[in-house]
Order: C-alpha cells, then structure tokens, then sequence
C-alpha cells in the first residue's frame, strides 16, 4: 500500500470512529472498502451483461413475446445459461449493495440488522435467479 | 440565521445544478426501480417452470398500454443506469475529468433514450399479443 493511501486508510478509519462510536472503525472500513470493491467489481460484469440484455431485448420483443419464442431461443443452451447465471450473479451482489446505501442516506436505517436484511435479499435475488435461468435454459 | 446555515444552502443549491448531481439521481432512482422489479422478473420467468400457456396468459397481459409503457420506462431505467454506472467506472478508474461531465452525462442520456425508443418502436410494430 503506498503511503497516501495508508493515509486516506486511516483518515477514513478517525473519520468513522468519530461519526459511530461503539463500532469498531477499522473492521467497519475493512468492509466498506470490500463493500465498494464488489460494488464495482460487479459493475464491470453488468456493464457487459446489460449490453446484451437490452440488444437481446430490442430483438426479441420484434412481433411481440411469448414462451415458445424465447425458449426456442434459450432452451438446451449452456451458453445462455452460462450468461444468465453470471448475470444473476452479478446482480444478486450489486442491487443489495447499492440498496444498503439507500437505507442509509435516505431512510437512515443502518446496522446489523439491516445488514443481515440485506444478505437474505442477496440470497433471495440469487436462487429465484437462478431458479428462472434453469426455467429458461433446462433442455 | 447563521453563518454556517447560510452557506450551507448556498452551496447546496449549487450543488443540485450541477450536472453529475442529476446523473446521480438518475443512477439512483433507476437502480432502485431496477431492484424492485427484478423479483417480479424472476417470478414471471420461473413461470415457464410449468405450464406455457400460463405464462403466455400472462405475456398478453403486458400488452396493454400502461404495462407496455412501464416496461418502454423500465428499458430507459436499465439504459440509464447503464449509462450512468459506465461513467462511474470511467470517472474513478480511467480518470475521465469532471470537467467532461456535462458531455458524458448527455451522452448517456441520448444512450438510454435511444433505447428505450427502439425498444418501445419495435413492440409498437410487432403487437402484443402474439
């Protein structure tokens, strides 16, 4: 690490020491700082994913949707459904992180208790995902 | 009234008509939308789990124009967020300047419109339901 960001580290740290006393900061940091790396890292997964969901989208809504239109498309198909897992993946991580800085700044609700909320969010976003990938994709 | 207060509204007013305050309200009104339709997406999904004609029973649903309205909102939502997440990572990882703000901002604005039309275009041509 180099010096100025061990110093942006430890303002960050006396920073939140200050504004949540009784938590521990530098654990408190330790996970913001994992909680922004996913954030992004997540972003950089969607970004691609997006892309080709609304191109898919634009295509496929051409003469109107139904069940055999897309399943012709997507049934049997372990490419598709690699796509859609990693899809669901990704946003499974980042929706419950951008709603935890919701809670917070707008509705002021923080914690660990929201935290856990959030975690069953993730999990829920997660297997009715995946669960809707493997209706789409089992041959 | 005091110093501190009054400074504080001014800057905050100068805040708000800044360009990169409104890309983050987009981001987040878009994010949030985003986040609460995805368990009715999945659900609707997970209906081809059983039978298909229910899912296409609920397919003609969305055929009508309020619906087909808030999915053409739903498409510029996805866009935007897109758009405005892309600027994110470009701004703190490639270190685009804020001095670009205003031109990434309408870039991404003209982006997710352009979208959302051709999407809105395509089904309006086609016709629900199949």
């Amino acid at each position: 690490m180099r010096s100025s960001e061990r110093h942006f580290r430890a303002d960050l740290v006396v920073a939140y020491a200050g504004a949540n006393p009784g938590r521990d900061p530098v654990s408190a940091v330790r996970a913001q700082t994992f909680l922004w790396l996913a954030q992004r890292g997540s972003a950089a997964v969607l970004a691609l994913a997006v892309v080709v969901h609304l191109a898919t989208m634009i295509v496929a809504v051409r003469g109107g949707l139904s069940a055999a239109e897309i399943l012709e498309r997507t049934r049997g198909s372990a490419g598709w459904a690699l796509f859609y897992a990693v899809f669901v993946l990704a946003v499974a991580v980042h929706a419950p992180i951008g709603l935890r800085a919701i809670l917070a700044e707008w509705l002021g609700l923080r914690g660990r208790a929201v935290d856990v909320g959030l975690v069953l969010i993730a999990l829920a976003l997660l297997t009715s995902g995946l669960r809707a990938v493997y209706a789409v994709t089992r041959s | 009234m005091s110093v501190a207060a009054t400074s504080f509204r001014r800057n905050d007013a100068r805040a708000r008509g800044h360009a990169a305050f409104w890309a983050f309200v987009v981001h987040r009104v878009s994010g949030l939308a985003l986040t609460l339709f995805l368990p009715l997406h999945f659900w609707t999904l997970s209906m081809l789990l059983g039978e298909a004609p229910a899912f296409d029973t609920f397919i003609s649903w969305t055929g009508a124009p309020l619906v087909k309205l808030a999915e053409t909102l739903l498409v510029l939502a996805l866009a935007a967020h897109l758009a405005g997440g892309l600027r994110l990572l470009f701004v703190e990882f490639v270190g685009w300047r804020a001095d670009a703000q205003k031109t990434i901002f309408a870039l991404g604005a003209g982006l997710a419109l352009a979208c959302a039309l051709a999407f809105a275009l395509n089904g309006a041509g086609g016709g629900f339901p199949k």
